[in-house]
């Protein structure tokens, strides 16, 4: 591949000597850009890292007081903020779990010769493009006990969905995984179509079953690909705030950016709250630097 | 495919597709029932069972962008009479139109969250692509030290969850005076949208052959006249489906929106769901602003359909 052609030029050659250097081309494309990404996003978290070793309360003119390591050790000691973070688990899973099913399941079925396959699959993927805000408040008259389409098409009568705390953490899952199976399917299908023929065929010679093929040559060669959408939808359902605070306001859905919203921005606990939000953080951190190895890992291939 | 099919074959594929129609009628329902609504008599839409066949109305979308105020009592047939066809349409709803002491009509808040949806979309794709372009080249042109770091590192900041950045946010434009400001969320969702347009523009950057440049190089071009004569043209399709991303994501957003904003700048993802108060609301008007809002996203979906699975995997997976 490489060759002497092909390489970046160096800074001393005759073409990049007139006009502007090749290096001070690269610094005013890129330093503009990090200058941007520190300033609006390093430097609030470190403003941030400040507050959550005081007792600042953004609500009251009150200067801050520094108490050190505090609110970290109450946070880590209340027994509430783990349930926060157990129900935030327990949506993670039911719905990335969900996702996976469905998403997976319609990229099986739509790899085959289907008419109109194209058109079919933008209209699947729709749900996920649409704001998770907006068409979630409308799942709240799809989930009406008394005239909601979901209790009449299932024949529930009138089966209590957001209002009932056992069930809303469960609402609010089931709207999640239709609106983000498609992107498990997306990727799936990417996954699918890239699974070379020849394989499929060389089983059939053999007289393979179904399960053993797919157990054994779909599955493997589509497990990469589906593992980015498993990690990509774990931290982004991690994260879920939008949904669950606009269809319930129940204890049993109050996942952590909601109980984290609460206590910035309804307690104004603001030094607490910024000393979870470094938590919180922390944890999101160590899942990006996951996905971004494996995606950078897959890039290689 | 094999050659020979076995008659169970065909029959899974027969099978297959069915259950792939029922799976996207059953995904587009809950939309269906989104735009239905939105052209709904309000009597209708909450009934047992659910109305399906209807005459189309297009009240809700004149009770959407007018305030209006219960009817004491009915209009006089002169009254009636006099009014324009819209007006006709509230007083039938059993509603007035609200009118300020020179009789002009009241507006609604919907258009003007509309607008500022609009706005701050705008200016922030326009940004955030702009920026964007210009940084991907750079990483995909140049020798950057420590270049997969700060690719990382451009890439977290958007990953965190968006209540994490909007309280430090919150305080700080507290203390500058930007709450509530169309620029406040522009620089928000610029600064958002900035790493996945650097990122997804890498990977179209990184597609476009050297060699293109390099000749142009040769025959007397600089650098810039390159980029901007050889590699932006290139780059067209790229620079579009990343900016269709980015406006689709600020117009999308809730969270900044609800926290930094709550009336002059305020966008329509927190105002739609802040119109269910207590009582009943009016589905019909709810789902007419939900229709329109949606309405640009659904059509830019279509014209994006190719570059999806690419967007969606921050430029990981090309087809």
């Amino acid at each position: 591949m490489a060759t002497a052609v092909m390489t970046t030029l160096d800074p001393n050659s005759r073409s990049a000597t007139r006009g502007m250097s090749d290096l001070t081309i690269r610094n005013l494309f890129i330093i503009p850009t990090i200058v941007f990404l520190i300033v609006f996003n390093i430097f609030p978290l470190l403003y941030s890292l400040g507050y959550s070793f005081t007792d600042f309360r953004a609500s009251s003119p009150a200067a801050a007081n520094f108490v050190g390591l505090q609110n970290y050790r109450e946070l880590l000691n209340d027994p509430f903020i783990w349930s926060n973070f157990a129900i935030t688990a327990k949506y993670v899973i039911v719905s990335v779990v969900g996702q996976v099913i469905v998403g997976f399941g319609v990229a099986l079925l739509l790899n085959r010769d289907i008419p109109l396959k194209g058109l079919l699959t933008t209209l699947l993927l729709l749900p996920m493009m649409l704001s998770m805000a907006v068409v979630g408040l409308f799942w709240k008259l799809l989930y009406d006990p008394s005239w909601g389409v979901i209790n009449y098409a299932l024949g529930l009568g009138n089966f209590e969905w957001l209002s009932n705390p056992d069930m809303a953490l469960y609402a609010v899952a089931i709207t999640d995984i239709w609106m983000w199976s498609p992107f498990v399917m997306l990727l799936s299908l990417a996954g699918l179509s890239a699974v070379p023929k020849h394989l499929y065929e060389a089983a059939a010679i053999d007289r393979a079953g179904s399960f053993y093929t797919f157990f054994r040559i779909t599955l493997p060669l589509v497990a990469p690909i589906l593992m980015i959408a498993i990690i990509f939808r774990t931290m982004e359902a991690f994260k879920t705030f939008d949904l669950a605070y606009i269809l319930t306001s129940q204890p049993t859905t109050e996942v952590i950016s909601i109980r984290l919203y609460k206590m910035a921005f309804q307690e104004w606990q603001t030094g607490r709250s910024c000393a979870l939000a470094y938590i919180v953080l922390i944890m999101v951190l160590a899942i990006t630097n996951i996905y971004v190895k494996y995606l950078n890992k897959v890039k290689e291939r | 495919m094999a050659a020979v099919r076995t008659s169970s074959e065909i029959g899974f594929n027969r099978v297959a597709i069915v259950a792939v129609l029922l799976v996207t009628i059953i995904f587009l329902a809950p939309i269906y029932w989104i735009a239905s609504t939105a052209f709904k008599p309000r009597n209708l839409a909450t009934t047992i069972p659910p109305t399906v066949v209807f005459q189309p109305e297009i009240s809700p979308f004149v009770k959407l962008f007018t305030k209006r105020s219960q009817l004491r009592s009915a209009p006089t047939p002169e009254e009636y009479a006099a009014a324009p066809w819209w007006e006709r349409v509230v007083f039938d709803g059993g509603e007035k139109i609200v009118r300020d002491g020179k009789g002009q009509v009241q507006w609604s808040g919907y258009p003007s969250r509309f607008m500022n949806s609009l706005i701050i979309a705008i200016t922030s794709t326009v940004l955030a692509v702009g920026m964007g372009t210009f940084t991907a080249y750079g990483f995909s042109r140049f020798k950057v030290k420590g270049e997969a770091d700060l690719l990382f590192f451009i890439l977290s900041t958007r990953m965190l969850p968006p209540v994490v950045v909007a309280i430090p946010m919150f305080l700080m434009y507290r203390a500058v005076g930007l709450n509530d400001t169309h620029v406040g969320l522009i620089i928000l969702y610029t600064a958002f949208n900035l790493s996945f347009s650097v990122w997804l523009m890498k990977g179209f950057m990184d597609e476009i052959p050297k060699e293109y440049e390099e000749a142009a190089l040769v025959d007397g071009y600089t650098r810039m006249e390159a980029f901007f004569k050889i590699v932006l043209p290139e780059a067209a399709t790229g620079i579009a489906a990343t900016a269709v991303f980015c406006f689709i994501t600020a117009w999308n957003e809730y969270a900044f929106a609800l926290i930094m904003t709550n009336r002059r700048a305020q966008t329509a993802p927190p105002f739609i769901p802040s119109q269910v108060g207590s009582g009943l609301p009016d589905w019909t008007v709810i789902a007419s602003g939900t229709f329109l809002f949606l309405l640009p996203v659904a059509i830019f979906t279509f014209l994006l359909r190719n570059h999806l699975l690419r967007g969606m995997s921050f430029g990981a997976i090309r087809k």
